[in-house]
């Protein structure tokens, strides 16, 4: 009984965020705030929010918080990368040798859950010399397409990205 | 003092919009440049990534100090709308890579060892 209710309460909460959440992008969006656009906004947020609150809320609130908090720092880690990445590139490119030697590489990892294995797939995308091709989701397997030796070293050898992707979704 | 902080507002605009074609330069360069497929996927992918998002940080902070002040509130959002859009490349560009990639891997595209031909 008391679980029962804890997970409706749970329900109504859902709605409740994806529903703010939902009417705050709206109101980002158009910026016009006479009654009929806020009252459209209104009615296609709470559509919204009771159709699929069930996909912008997963999981408990403290967990969830501590992933967003992780994810922010991450985030920032990341875009340091990504510039990396593209002075990498722009190095291999415009070098009069083109100093690449391209090979396909195959890791596994302890992730599991959709969002850390999409998340760990556009970083490496993302970051220096490699790209994703395959993932086989149940083994946690990653295949990669990396653009020299060193790149793909990052990822067999040092595993940094994996670890931090791992401590953000508590995967580990 | 506040022609100083246009002046240096000016700067991290123009810098950002020149790192940015800069970027899409050396992207496009590198489609050009790069022996195969997967290789070209590596220049288009990461640069033009960075490159779009550098302009549009550009022309947000151009937005935020030329236009925004005293407009309508529907102006002043355009920057949110920008910062959205940054969002979204960085979300939608490495998986449009990886789709090719995959694409490209399983129907037997092969990749250039070092040593082989030109493709």
């Amino acid at each position: 009984m008391g679980e029962k209710s804890s997970a409706k309460s749970g329900k109504g909460v859902g709605i409740f965020v994806t529903f703010c959440a939902m009417f705050l992008f709206w109101l980002l969006l158009s910026g016009i705030l006479d009654p009929i656009h806020v009252g459209a906004g209104i009615i296609c947020s709470a559509i919204i929010a009771f159709v699929s609150h069930d996909l912008l809320v997963t999981q408990k609130w403290d967990k969830m918080l501590r992933k967003s908090g992780r994810f922010i720092i991450y985030v920032v880690w990341e875009l340091w990368q990504i510039l990396l990445a593209n002075f990498d590139v722009a190095y291999r490119v415009l070098h009069p040798k083109m100093p690449i030697d391209p090979l396909v590489i195959e890791f596994d990892t302890s992730l599991r859950s959709d969002l850390a294995i999409v998340t760990l797939a556009n970083s490496i995308t993302l970051t220096p010399g490699t790209i994703t091709i395959n993932i086989d989701q149940e083994k946690g397997r990653f295949q990669v397409h990396a653009i020299a030796h060193k790149p793909a070293d990052a990822l067999l050898v040092d595993k940094t990205m994996q670890q931090k992707v791992a401590k953000v979704f508590m995967e580990e | 003092m506040v022609e100083l902080i246009e002046t240096i507002l000016l700067a991290v605009v123009v810098l950002s919009l020149a790192a940015g074609v800069f970027f899409m330069l050396a992207g496009a360069i590198g489609l050009l440049r790069l022996p195969d497929f997967y290789t070209r996927l590596h220049a288009t992918g990461k640069c033009d990534t960075l490159g779009e998002v550098l302009i549009i940080f550009g022309l947000l902070l151009y937005h935020i100090y030329y236009y925004s002040p005293g407009a309508e509130l529907s102006v002043q959002l355009v920057p949110v709308k920008l910062l959205f859009l940054i969002c979204f490349i960085f979300f939608a560009n490495p998986t449009a890579t990886h789709a090719i990639m995959k694409a490209a891997y399983n129907t037997g595209v092969k990749p250039w060892k070092k040593g082989d031909r030109r493709m």
